[in-house]
């Protein structure tokens, strides 16, 4: 059939195209074996370009912002945003640092806490899809990056990759609708699930009726998902509602603005080999 | 020509989508993937649209974190319906236009997120005011889009002959 003649029947055209996704969508739904390696070529693909509009884009707001527009002042910014950014990874290392303490205290142990090895990444573009809420970061499996690394900022937890390619990665983020995190409240020690509904805000799933939770208490990861560890801030509890069952409504507002991202840290160190370093700890 | 120049818009479509909205995040619930799709759909015909939406949309899907397909299942479905509608009404005008790019949507957002609940993979509670906002987004940027695109051929042939916009 000529191509004049396929025009002349765009019925044809997309039952085939239904057909061929409808296929596509099926292989996937059915199987459930890693990623698949369309997937992963288009991906790859894509990052670079990805990466060569952000470097165009980058390029010309650091000339303009570096050299045209107050250079001084924003030099002298960019080494404080530094210093800032330093200074709440430390403050993170130590909140984690300070719970886990508490709660080698109380079992009368003495346990070293497992460091953690993370390795800067830069965002080099959004989403695809306004549905989705993932980023794309520099740093592929050149760099170790493996699926499900936790990927934190200085203000709290980020998300997890989920797809490297050589040299950049798919992060989704904590608010995608398909995220989720094991939680706890700091104050009372009440867990439960964080989850993403896909807006600006996280929900607190599981959390008994009877537990301590009220607006204003810190939630942090709890560490039961094997992805994050334990410790990190995900955010501040903003409304709690009596749900229609035995558990708490509870909605989150995240500690990190995820629309003002630029930098993340990706923690290296393996959740078995975090277990590990914690298992041998033991007794 | 063409088939490089939908490939050139689809491209700088992606690009806006995954660079855009991580600077200005006012764009994030726009789709400017959709709004060439529909563009493309309506002054080239459903074919065109059929074939636009169904790379656009595994592209986008590949490049998203769901299920690769379903995006471009509803883009697929959008293409053809707004192909369809170019061809059998005249849709010049800003208003129509806009209307087809709600519709487009809506149609868009029922497909995608019907697939994904049917399919038992997502959950979406209340989207309604996230897709009519989303409708109104694309259908704003994409009539305005459209007029750029039509007035900018005619104001540069004017510049070069020398005469002003408006007698």
């Amino acid at each position: 059939m000529a191509l004049a003649d396929i025009k002349q029947h765009p019925g044809i055209v997309l039952g085939v195209a239904v057909v061929l996704h409808v296929v596509i969508i099926s292989t996937q739904v059915n199987t459930a074996t890693g990623i698949p390696l369309l997937r992963a070529l288009t991906f790859g693909a894509f990052a670079e370009l990805q990466r060569l509009v952000t470097g165009g884009v980058t390029g010309v707001q650091d000339t303009w912002n570096g050299y045209v527009a107050l250079r001084g002042v924003n030099d002298e910014n960019a080494a404080l945003r530094q210093q800032l950014q330093d200074l709440q990874i430390k403050l993170q290392e130590e909140r984690a640092l300070a719970q886990r303490t508490e709660d080698l205290r109380q079992l009368l142990e003495l346990r070293e806490r497992a460091e953690l090895e993370t390795t800067a990444a830069e965002i080099i573009a959004g989403a695809a899809s306004p549905e989705f809420r993932t980023v794309t970061i520099d740093k592929g499996t050149s760099d170790r990056l493996q699926t499900d690394m936790a990927v934190l900022s200085p203000s709290g937890v980020v998300g997890r990759v989920i797809l490297p390619s050589i040299r950049a990665a798919k992060v989704q983020l904590l608010i995608d609708r398909n995220a989720a995190a094991g939680a706890v409240v700091e104050r009372s020690r009440a867990q439960g699930v964080v989850v993403g509904v896909g807006t600006a805000e996280l929900r607190m799933d599981y959390v008994p009726g009877t537990a301590d939770v009220k607006a204003g208490d810190l939630v942090v990861t709890s560490g039961i998902d094997g992805i994050y560890p334990k410790g990190f801030v995900i955010g501040t509890i903003d409304r709690v509602e009596r749900g229609p069952g035995t558990y708490h409504e509870i909605r989150v507002r995240p500690a990190v603005d995820f629309s003002r991202l630029e930098e993340v840290l990706v923690v290296l160190t393996p959740a078995a080999g975090r277990a590990a370093g914690e298992a041998k700890d033991q007794p | 020509m063409k088939l490089a120049a939908t490939l050139a818009a689809l491209a700088a479509a992606l690009a806006l989508q995954t660079t855009l909205t991580t600077y200005v995040r006012e764009t994030a619930t726009l789709d400017f993937v959709l709004i060439v799709v529909v563009y493309l759909s309506l002054t080239s015909g459903p074919v065109t649209g059929v074939v636009t939406g169904s790379v656009a949309g595994l592209i986008q899907d590949a490049l998203s974190s769901g299920v690769m397909g379903i995006g471009a299942l509803a883009k697929t479905l959008v293409g053809f319906a707004a192909g369809r509608v170019g061809t059998q009404f005249i849709v010049t005008a800003p208003l129509p236009r806009f209307v087809v790019f709600i519709g487009a949507t809506v149609l868009h957002a029922a497909v995608f997120m019907g697939l994904y609940v049917l399919l038992g993979l997502r959950e979406f509670s209340a989207p309604y005011a996230d897709v009519a906002g989303q409708a109104v987004g694309n259908a704003v940027v994409g009539v305005v889009g459209f007029q750029v695109l039509e007035w900018l051929p005619v104001f540069l042939a004017r510049r070069r002959m020398g005469r002003p916009l408006r007698r």
